[in-house]
């Protein structure tokens, strides 16, 4: 019978069709993998001196192409098409989610530039505090590795809210995470912690990927295809195995929300924060952000649409665990990265609540609140790398006792950021705040909404403890001083920028993503 | 044997890759079990592939195949940098990040 099939196959039974691939809605991935291909191969090929000249403009002019290019897709009159044989959704929500990671990437480009105080070990293969480390210190090389591992990352996140289906979901997952571990390892200065954070980082996100993984697996066992279309289309037919469905959607959600950072996934989120190199984690606490939850969303929203019945509670007792546990854990913290990652697994839940409304209202304020969050926390995180000492970067809150005094205006902008991160009015954090309690409300989620508002208080009391920290107390005589370089002023100036004109001016923006949300994701 | 069997041995494999990254402490041995639940994905997806009569499943595997290799060469590159600084793969030995 084998051999019977064979010798029928060429004369062409059943042909097998070439996958038809629109390379012009598929564009802002190819275009950022292909740069850091090229990047690879400046690596390989340009001298050692040159590497840095040749791969920060490469990295910057791939991001704005890309970016350009989504802009492009987003501006034509129905962006709304699955490409590359459905594999992956091009729509409004989609693009929106892309644009913002691609802005955010170039702002934390800006910070993993930066010369004056750079943050990458000068060799990662080197042990710290031998003599080859002193050698590369000496000779200011530095790694430059590190340009073309931020774009496969960002590759991985221009794909991960893009993928309509699980295995590519996976393949981006896996694209995005892998050198985002390596990254983590590569801090110049207290490498102990950085590559402690990156063995942390790598162990526990490989255990979640196997989670969503075999939730992908139980879920292909339930419709008989990975494709979210079609798994929607099993759960409304209400046929096959409930077990296995159920079985497969809730380790599904324990891989998503392991990247989201939701409480009770969320314990590696303030070591891996606190000891990757700062202008990583700026690039961890935003654009990875953004793009897991336009990824949770689309799994939910297409996916599961007709199942938002039975996830709805879950996703309610997720996102109240994870605001009341991010705000209350955080106020007994006292190193500053530390305490933005609590505050990053606070925001997480307050995404999730404008996420339970499954409103286009839900979908726009989330939208909204990623771009707002997304700034102000890369802003923040731009401050953290100027204030330094011996030891570099002086991220303990004691350490920033009366920098008020000493610099007004640095401490000045993080207090803006601060309040922005508590939602006060007149800063983007408010309209954000706004936007996904009001949509969550007239989606009949008030109990979620009362929760947030408390958790909100909690949260405004350790962020203005660090600013009574910072200006209601004596300096140290040795206190730490504010080191600006040109590129990680112009972060902090664009975070600035960006989190007055959303809180000021948000108009503008909340119509981009109520325009963007007027169709969900694409099926 | 029916597919089902082997689903069940997935679900054994991968329970216990569950329990030894739980209960393991060398983090050579913690990312073998990692992988032995990637196994038992593939396993699953294999069965899986056989009884719905698709190819997908299948083809699915060669993916988790390419992307677990990936996971291996990043997994013991930065397993080797942190052994070389403490010349120990213990998990319990990085306890510097806390509170």
């Amino acid at each position: 019978m084998v051999a019977a099939g064979l010798a029928a196959a060429p004369s062409g039974g059943e042909k097998f069709p070439a996958p038809h691939i629109e390379y012009g809605m598929l564009a802002p991935m190819l275009i950022v993998f292909g740069v850091a291909v090229a990047g690879v191969l400046v690596e390989a090929f340009v001298s050692r001196r040159s590497r840095y000249y040749v791969q920060v403009p490469l990295t910057a002019v791939g991001l704005v192409a890309a970016f350009a290019w989504t802009i492009g897709l987003a501006a034509r009159d129905k962006p709304f098409h699955a490409a590359a044989m459905g594999a992956i959704g091009v729509d409004g929500p989609t693009l929106f989610v892309q644009g913002t990671v691609l802005v955010l990437a170039l702002v934390s480009l800006l910070l993993i530039a930066e010369r004056q105080q750079t943050s990458f070990a000068a060799q990662a293969s080197a042990l710290p505090g031998s003599e080859a480390e002193q050698e590369t210190t000496a000779a200011g090389t530095t790694q430059t590795e590190v340009f073309p591992l931020m774009l496969f990352a960002v590759g991985g996140m221009l794909m991960f809210p893009a993928s309509n289906d699980l295995l590519t979901m996976f393949a981006a997952l896996e694209i995005m995470s892998l050198p985002l571990y390596l990254l983590c390892g590569l801090a110049r200065r207290r490498r102990l912690l950085s590559q402690e954070a990156a063995v942390k980082y790598f162990l526990l996100g490989a255990f979640s990927s196997a989670f969503f993984l075999y939730g992908t697996a139980l879920l292909y066992g339930y419709a008989g295809s990975v494709r979210l279309s079609d798994i929607a289309d099993q759960l409304s037919k209400d046929a096959g195995s409930e077990t296995l469905m159920l079985a497969g959607v809730g380790l599904l959600s324990v891989g998503l929300l392991f990247k989201i950072g939701a409480v009770p996934f969320h314990m590696w989120k303030p070591d891996v924060y606190q000891g990757a190199p700062t202008p990583i984690t700026g690039l961890m606490a935003s654009c990875t952000l953004v793009a897991a939850f336009g990824a949770l969303m689309r799994v939910y929203y297409v996916g599961f649409e007709t199942l938002k019945w039975d996830w709805r509670p879950f996703m309610w007792g997720v996102a109240i665990l994870t605001m009341v546990a991010g705000a209350v854990i955080a106020i007994t913290q006292t190193d500053l990265k530390r305490l933005l990652a609590y505050s990053s697994v606070a925001h997480a839940g307050f995404l999730l609540t404008g996420m339970v409304a499954v409103t286009r209202d839900g979908l726009a304020g989330a939208l909204f609140y990623l771009v707002a969050y997304g700034f102000t926390t890369v802003g923040a995180f731009a401050v953290i790398t100027m204030v330094r000492d011996a030891g570099g970067e002086a991220a303990h809150l004691s350490r920033w006792a009366g920098l008020g005094r000493r610099s007004p205006l640095v401490a000045g902008i993080f207090a803006f950021f601060l309040l922005a991160f508590a939602g006060i009015p007149l800063t983007s954090g408010f309209t954000g705040k706004f936007a996904v309690f009001k949509a969550a409300v007239e989606g009949h989620a008030t109990p979620l909404v009362v929760v947030g508002v408390l958790s909100s208080a909690v949260a405004a009391f350790f962020y203005v403890r660090v600013i009574v920290v910072m200006f209601f107390s004596e300096p140290e005589a040795d206190g730490p001083t504010v080191v600006a370089g040109p590129a990680t002023a112009a972060a902090v100036a664009l975070g600035v920028t960006a989190t007055v004109v959303l809180g000021v001016l948000p108009q503008p923006m909340l119509d981009l993503a109520g325009h963007a949300a007027t169709q969900m994701f694409v099926r | 044997m029916s597919p089902g069997h082997y689903l069940a041995l997935s679900a054994i494999l991968f329970t216990i890759g569950g329990l030894g990254v739980l209960v393991r402490r060398n983090a050579i041995v913690v990312f073998m079990c990692v992988e032995l639940m990637l196994n038992a994905c593939n396993l699953a997806f294999v069965s899986f592939s056989r009884m719905h009569g698709n190819l997908d499943g299948q083809i699915i595997a060669f993916f988790v195949m390419v992307v677990a290799a990936a996971e291996v060469v990043v997994g013991l590159a930065i397993i080797m940098t942190i052994f070389r600084t403490r010349r120990s793969s213990s998990v319990d030995d990085a306890n510097l990040l806390k509170y």
